[in-house]
């Protein structure tokens, strides 16, 4: 296992290396100026070829990249060109908000879709059944703003028991943290939910006809534990591989949740650097994003050796 | 089981993570007003920007010596006088007594001659203004001298200059800095200090009241008057999307909307705890600039046909929609201010398509395809570019409309590629009223070619008529050249001005006293 871990490890930097370049060079490619945007509307040319000089951005492009690599390997992503702010301190500002999303979103979307998946599988054909999946497929089809907007519309508008946006520091006050992250989280759950109640239906209807729960039903076990210990555990490969990626697709949605609730993380930290081409900013945001993505691959995949003990590396 | 537990300390990891060291909250002050500006502050140096938002932060941190009052006079600000010498050449200029910088120090003439100097090396009416100045003489604590070579009325108008860039008074060390570097240092003068360990980009910028400023006597006018702070904190929150902010403001958690989406406003004043306010009343002015370094605006006729083909209804209606915020107005230095005229416009703008066809038959228009930029991100240009082309393919132009964000709008028109190697023919955009009152403000109507701003227009003439006007201090004859400046601009435009357009901020109905001037302020705001 710890060769294999070692093996993955040493993977990613070629998958690091090769994401660097291309974030790199597709931003270069991408129109748009930072220096313009930063001079404003009146500045002349000269102006902006000042700024442009003070950037480094009159520098061939090879010699851009070397030295954003040579800082990046000194474990310095570069300074903003907007905030004056180094990029490492944009991002831990930006990193709280976020996890605390995503980790509520993804604590919901099991907790509620798991059980859902399950009870669907067990009353296939029933009323239950339809409405589980009626459920999955609206949740697939709305937008995630539309709910967001619902939502709001809802539970801050009419009936004022939620804010409408914000983001609160848990060391502000729990409930104020909790308050301004329950309707995010419930918009995004719902592509979530939708998602893996979906595939655990799938999972547990397959395992459920197998031999084996013929034979825990035969020797007389509970309903509950043939379902939660025999039929659940071994349907759960596929089930850990959606929430694996789930996860990973969470960072793209985090994008528009952050925006309609207007949460300062992680997602909006790159919209608002795309759109004024503030590349250092970027460039840092989507290599760690990459190497979340790479790490929750490999969780995932570690995860099948406890889930299943016939899987090993 | 194993599985089980690692799940576990993923999840306890992950919280831990998510959840920031628990520390006391910070006590809310009684009166904080929470506003949403129109942008995200991302730069505090409002000399090395002309962005908008950084000059609105420097009305916040920073004083003025001049400023212009609500009837467009320019008015002491942090000048208690100033005396202009029987020549016009001298203009000795004191400070007020108790002025002092955010850290506690006095506001020396020193710090203002530096400040003047740092201004006057970026901003364009500075260097045009500095092209007069001899030297800047500093007298005494609290007096200087501005000498002139020769005499200009560019010290009170470039000096008490509303919008980008204001000369902000910065204490000498921070004036010292290099105008093509950013200052780090906000210590101020203003109304308000910057909470720089509170501001979070993105996020929210802080000010709190500047205790020991002192206001002018006299009430609030434009941006001139007594700036007294009747809050003790001001935050401006940041809430990218429009719906999001109106919902907030209709929750009461924001108390604010410096610029709500026009459709949004029938939304806003239909609930009974927001009232919308135009505190603005110069409002903003739509532009279309040619590039006229390219063929075939390098040709004044074919340039002319789009004045003879363009009418701002058709404009204003497309993108503003409801005629309560907007007003056509053939003056080019804004209707209702003292430079107002129609001197030249008779028949333009007024979509005359077989006088627009006759001009470019006679100057040989070849069909050549007009790189037209549509900006599609901000509400308020998308529709005026759809709007241009169809006017201009009336007319009898090709037009290749190509859409893309603003920010690329912004990049690729500095660019003077041929328009069909990655260069451009046109564009439109807005300037704020306040930018657009006389011919040397007027940044589009500098003719000085490759010194001109991005369009690049040359113009011999247009460029003398400015200098007069720079030189010329008498009202009436400055009133006079302007008018020249309009009937030569209409012979070679630079660009053309597509009517005014107002945009009303929406608040609380417990917010007060806004003061109504060409730059969104909060001295004299009550909230109860």
């Amino acid at each position: 296992m710890l060769g294999f871990l070692a093996r993955r490890l040493l993977a990613t930097i070629p998958v690091m290396a090769i994401v660097a370049v291309l974030v790199f060079s597709m931003l270069r490619m991408t129109p748009g100026d930072p220096a313009s945007i930063i001079a404003g509307a009146a500045a002349t040319s000269a102006d902006v070829a000042g700024i442009r000089e003070k950037l480094g951005l009159d520098r061939p492009i090879v010699e851009q990249f070397a030295i954003w690599i040579g800082n990046l390997l000194h474990g310095d992503f570069g300074e903003s060109f907007f905030f004056k702010k180094t990029v490492a301190s944009l991002i831990a500002d930006r990193v709280g908000p976020t996890l605390a999303l995503a980790t509520i979103t993804m604590v919901l979307s099991i907790s509620i879709a798991v059980p859902l998946g399950v009870v669907a599988a067990y009353k296939q054909g029933t009323w239950i059944d339809r409405f589980v999946m009626g459920f999955s497929v609206l949740g697939f089809s709305v937008p995630v703003f539309v709910i967001g907007y619902a939502l709001i519309y809802v539970f801050a508008i009419e009936l004022a028991w939620l804010p409408v946006q914000g983001y609160q520091p848990i060391r502000e006050g729990l409930w104020g943290f909790l308050s301004r992250l329950i309707l995010p989280s419930l918009t995004l759950s719902v592509i979530y939910i939708a998602l893996i109640a979906r595939i655990t239906r799938t999972s547990v209807l397959e395992v459920l006809g197998e031999d084996y729960i013929r034979t825990a039903r035969a020797k007389g076990l509970p309903r509950s534990t043939v379902l939660m210990r025999h039929a659940l555990r071994n349907a759960a490969v596929p089930i850990v591989t959606v929430i694996g990626i789930g996860v990973a697709l969470l960072i793209g949605g985090v994008v528009v949740t952050e925006s309609v609730y207007s949460i300062p993380g992680l997602g909006r930290l790159t919209v608002d650097a795309v759109l004024a081409r503030d590349y250092p900013t970027v460039q840092a945001v989507i290599l760690l994003f990459s190497v979340v993505y790479v790490l929750l691959n490999l969780l995932v995949d570690v995860a099948y050796t406890f889930l299943d003990p016939r899987i090993r590396y | 089981m194993a599985a089980r537990r690692l799940a576990r300390h993923l999840l306890a990891a992950a919280l831990l993570a998510a959840l920031p060291i628990v520390a006391p909250a910070p006590a809310l002050a009684q009166s904080t007003l929470r506003v949403v500006m129109h942008s995200d502050l991302k730069i505090v140096d409002p000399i090395w920007t002309t962005a908008y938002i950084t000059r609105n932060h420097g009305y916040m941190i920073y004083d003025t010596l001049l400023a212009t009052d609500a009837n467009g006079r320019i008015q002491p600000q942090m000048l208690d006088r100033y005396t202009v010498s029987p020549d016009g050449l001298v203009y000795t200029m004191t400070l007020r007594d108790g002025l002092l910088w955010h850290d506690g120090a006095p506001v020396t003439a020193e710090d203002c001659v530096a400040s003047i100097k740092r201004w006057g090396a970026k901003d364009a009416t500075g260097q045009k203004l500095m092209t007069f100045v001899k030297d800047l003489q500093v007298v005494d604590a609290k007096t200087f001298r501005v000498n002139l070579s020769t005499p200009t009325g560019l010290v009170l108008s470039g000096l008490g200059k509303p919008s980008s860039a204001a000369p902000f008074m910065m204490p000498r060390r921070v004036a010292e800095t290099d105008p093509n570097t950013q200052i780090t240092d906000f210590t101020g003068s203003g109304p308000f200090m910057f909470r720089k360990d509170e501001w979070k980009p993105g996020d929210k910028a802080v000010y709190v009241k500047f205790d020991k400023y002192k206001p002018r006597a006299e009430p609030p006018s434009g941006m001139a008057g007594g700036k007294v702070v009747k809050v003790d904190r001001v935050e401006w929150r940041v809430i990218a999307d429009q719906q999001t902010a109106t919902n907030a403001l209709i929750a009461g958690e924001i108390d604010f909307i410096e610029q709500p989406a026009h459709d949004l406003l029938p939304v806003m004043v239909k609930d009974a705890n927001i009232k919308v306010l135009d505190t603005n009343p110069l409002g903003n002015q739509y532009s279309f600039r040619f590039n006229s370094s390219a063929k075939p605006f390098d040709n004044p006729k074919v340039k002319q046909a789009l004045l003879y083909a363009f009418n701002q209804e058709d404009f204003l209606k497309a993108v503003i929609g409801d005629p309560k915020y907007y007003k056509t107005c053939k003056a080019m230095f804004i209707c209702g201010t003292p430079l107002e005229t129609t001197k030249g416009t008779e028949g333009l703008l007024e979509s005359n398509f077989v006088k627009a066809r006759a001009l470019l038959q006679e100057a040989g228009y070849d069909g050549t395809p007009i790189v037209l930029m549509h900006s599609t991100d901000l509400q308020v240009l998308t529709n005026l570019a759809p709007v241009a082309k169809s006017l201009m393919e009336r007319a009898g132009f090709k037009v290749d409309m190509q859409s893309m964000d603003w920010q690329s709008v912004v990049a690729r028109r500095s660019k003077k590629d041929p328009p069909t190697q990655g260069g451009w023919h046109a564009f439109l955009t807005s300037w704020v009223s306040a930018d657009v009152l006389n011919p040397v403000m007027t940044a589009f109507l500098n003719s000085s070619c490759d010194k001109a701003l991005f369009g690049w227009p040359c113009d011999v003439e247009m460029e003398k008529l400015r200098d007069q006007f720079a030189r010329e201090t008498d009202p009436a004859k400055q009133k006079a050249i302007a008018e020249q400046v309009q009937v030569r601009w209409a012979e070679n435009p630079s660009h053309i001005y597509l009517g005014q357009w107002y945009q009303p901020a929406a608040m609380r109905k417990n917010v007060n006293g806004v003061v109504t001037a060409p730059v969104t302020v909060f001295w004299n705001v009550t909230k109860g």
